[in-house]
């Protein structure tokens, strides 16, 4: 594995995108701390961090668009699987090494908040935790946007989708407000997300049987919910996908000044699911 | 060493590899030769585990590719079709990379790398970026990452398309040199290649195993195929006569010329030697021999003959479909090579 990191941190110097990045990450945040902290005097980074959110989805597709695909578009995908090491090993080694890359400009950013100590007050614990948070969200954008260079050839392909999803999960908690809360409309909705699934399933396991059985049951256990506990279902869907929202540790730390476990270990998580995402991709590929 | 059984590999419906088994042994250079698209990448790519197959399994040294693929992954080196070189790095950096990856020992790797330098050549070109190399220079570079740690099995796809005549040379010799004391297995679709190096040859088409022996083994399999040629001064009547005289003389085919010569294809019984008796038995009728030979079948022709007729089945149909006009001018450009050398 650490041969791979290696040569996988090295790459993104070999080819400038390493520098554009950190320099790019660094640069838009500083103005943000030239414009939030210096210039109007607040005494907290993070909301100059919280300006840097949105670079993110710029930043980070840049970052992870060719992980795989360009292995996969140059076939040195070859050399690596038919290497002695594990899929897994190779998965994170690559992971890492983007995650190191990253964690660059945040270091840099911890010295932000010296500086403002220099002229006056500074409110470390929640500085450092939004440097944290912000970083941790930046770790579960790298894994998303791992993730979908594996499905594809081509970086351009990669780089936009990432983008793409990486925009649906910014704006989460302003399209939560536009679900239904009647409890028809949620149960339409289960019932998109769940046919979603068993489609998933069936797709993964060419199985029609078992999608049926699924869809059927899922049909069936949400009909009867409707009929007989329709409160249950009146803002399920903005309710448990709101949980979901990634950005939340940063902004209760932004807004609350509090470290929320909580939403770590959804980013902890999200990061572990994307990685093993990431791996099956690769391994089904080998047999398709 | 390998043991590869019943091998079936599946791309939608196509059948690319159907129910392959073959051993091979230790020492020996091993040859897979079949025409393009008849399943040799796929194969080299299932054995080195790249690819999964949709049955079967592959051996190697005693470990299930499937079930221990590190393990079985260190005894084999693999240099695919394309080589899989990173084209940012420099040869060495890349070798020192390659060789990390297959687990060389710390304390050996440089003077490891050092030694596949020497033994491809590269050590004129270790500083500079592998994208600014030509062609051959590449392909070595991929040999050397097939080499490195100096594992049992070196798997060569295609090695030598693509390089001129000369690099051709130096990459058989060099085979050679290998081959001393590794097991090597490669594929091409260049008969006069496989015949000059390997001691064992595999003849695929569309994915099964047709054939498998020694150049010299296959080539007497054809013997069958033996015919007596002449070129006669004299009508195909005369010529008639003088043979009914002659005993063992199955099958005969005439070609008459305008200049009063004929042209006679002889084949005999269990290919008894005659030619002394077609020599007097002419001679004796004032009707001379201008040219008389014994025209073998080549491999060329067991390659033909293996490969052109092995049924008309669905699969052809999808084959013929898959590889289009390409495949036939793909094949001249092959013939064209062999006459090169």
């Amino acid at each position: 594995m650490t041969g791979i990191y290696k040569r996988e941190l090295r790459s993104y110097f070999y080819s400038m995108i390493g520098y554009v990045f950190i320099a790019f990450l660094t640069a838009f945040v500083g103005i943000y701390f030239m414009v939030y902290n210096l210039n109007m005097g607040y005494p907290y980074f993070s909301y100059a961090l919280s300006g840097g959110l949105f670079i993110l989805l710029i930043a980070i597709p840049v970052l992870t668009m060719k992980s795989f695909s360009e292995e996969r578009r140059s076939k040195t995908d070859q050399l690596l699987l038919t290497a002695p090491v594990t899929l897994g090993q190779i998965v994170w080694g690559k992971y890492l090494a983007m995650v190191s890359i990253f964690a660059i400009p945040n270091l840099i950013f911890c010295l932000f908040p010296l500086m403002i100590k220099a002229s006056g007050n500074a409110y470390f614990k929640v500085d450092y935790c939004a440097i944290l948070a912000y970083f941790l969200l930046g770790c579960v954008y790298i894994a998303v946007g791992m993730f979908l260079s594996s499905l594809t050839e081509s970086q351009i392909i990669a780089a936009i989708s990432t983008f793409g999803v990486l925009l649906v999960l910014y704006l989460w908690n302003g399209l939560m407000d536009f679900l239904p809360s009647s409890a028809g409309g949620n149960l339409a909705g289960v019932l998109l997300l769940w046919s979603l699934l068993a489609f998933a399933v069936y797709q993964m396991t060419k199985n029609w049987i078992l999608g049926a059985a699924l869809e059927v049951l899922g049909a069936a256990a949400g009909a009867a919910v409707y009929f007989l506990r329709p409160s249950w279902l009146e803002g399920l869907l903005s309710d448990v996908m709101g949980k979901l929202s990634l950005s939340n540790g940063f902004n209760s730390v932004l807004n609350n000044h509090l470290l929320d476990f909580g939403s770590l270990f959804l980013g902890i998580s999200a990061i572990a699911l994307f990685v093993f995402l990431t791996i099956q991709i690769i391994q089904r590929r080998r047999w398709s | 060493m390998i043991e590869v059984r019943n091998l079936v590999k599946k791309y939608g419906s196509h059948l690319a590899v159907d129910h392959l088994s073959f051993v091979v042994e230790k020492g020996k250079i091993y040859g897979f030769l079949g025409p393009n698209g008849a399943g040799k990448s796929t194969t080299m790519n299932i054995m080195t585990g790249y690819l999964g197959a949709t049955e079967g399994e592959v051996i190697v040294n005693g470990r299930n590719m499937l079930k221990e693929p590190e393990e079985a992954k260190k005894f084999i080196g693999y240099l695919p079709e394309i080589p899989p070189l990173y084209t940012d790095m420099t040869v060495k950096e890349y070798l020192v990379f390659a060789a990390e990856l297959k687990k060389v020992k710390r304390t050996e790797i440089d003077s490891q790398v050092h030694q596949v330098m020497e033994l491809v050549k590269l050590t004129d070109v270790q500083n500079r970026l592998i994208r600014n190399l030509s062609k051959g220079y590449r392909q070595r570079v991929g040999l050397a990452q097939a080499v490195l740690g100096f594992p049992e099995i070196i798997i060569l796809d295609e090695p030598t398309v693509g390089l001129d005549p000369m690099q051709i040379i130096e990459i058989r010799q060099l085979i050679r040199e290998l081959a001393k004391d590794h097991t090597i297995i490669l594929s091409s679709h260049i008969l006069a290649e496989v015949r000059e190096v390997c001691d064992y040859i595999m003849i695929i088409s569309r994915g099964k195993l047709v054939a498998s022996d020694t150049p010299d083994h296959l080539e007497r399999l054809m013997r069958g195929e033996e015919t007596l040629e002449l070129e006669v001064k004299g009508s195909r009547r005369q010529a008639e006569d003088i043979l009914s005289q002659i005993p063992y003389v199955e099958e005969v085919k005439y070609e008459e010329q305008k200049d009063g010569m004929t042209n006679v294809y002889i084949q005999t019984a269990g290919h008894r030697e005659i030619r002394e008796q077609v020599f007097y038995g002419f001679a004796e009728n004032h009707c001379p021999i201008y040219r008389m030979q014994i025209s073998k079948a080549t491999l060329e022709d067991v390659f033909l003959e293996l490969t052109q007729d092995s049924g008309g089945d669905m699969q052809d149909v999808h084959a013929k479909e898959v590889s289009s006009a390409g495949e036939i001018s793909e094949n001249k450009e092959e013939t064209d090579h062999d006459g090169d050398l």
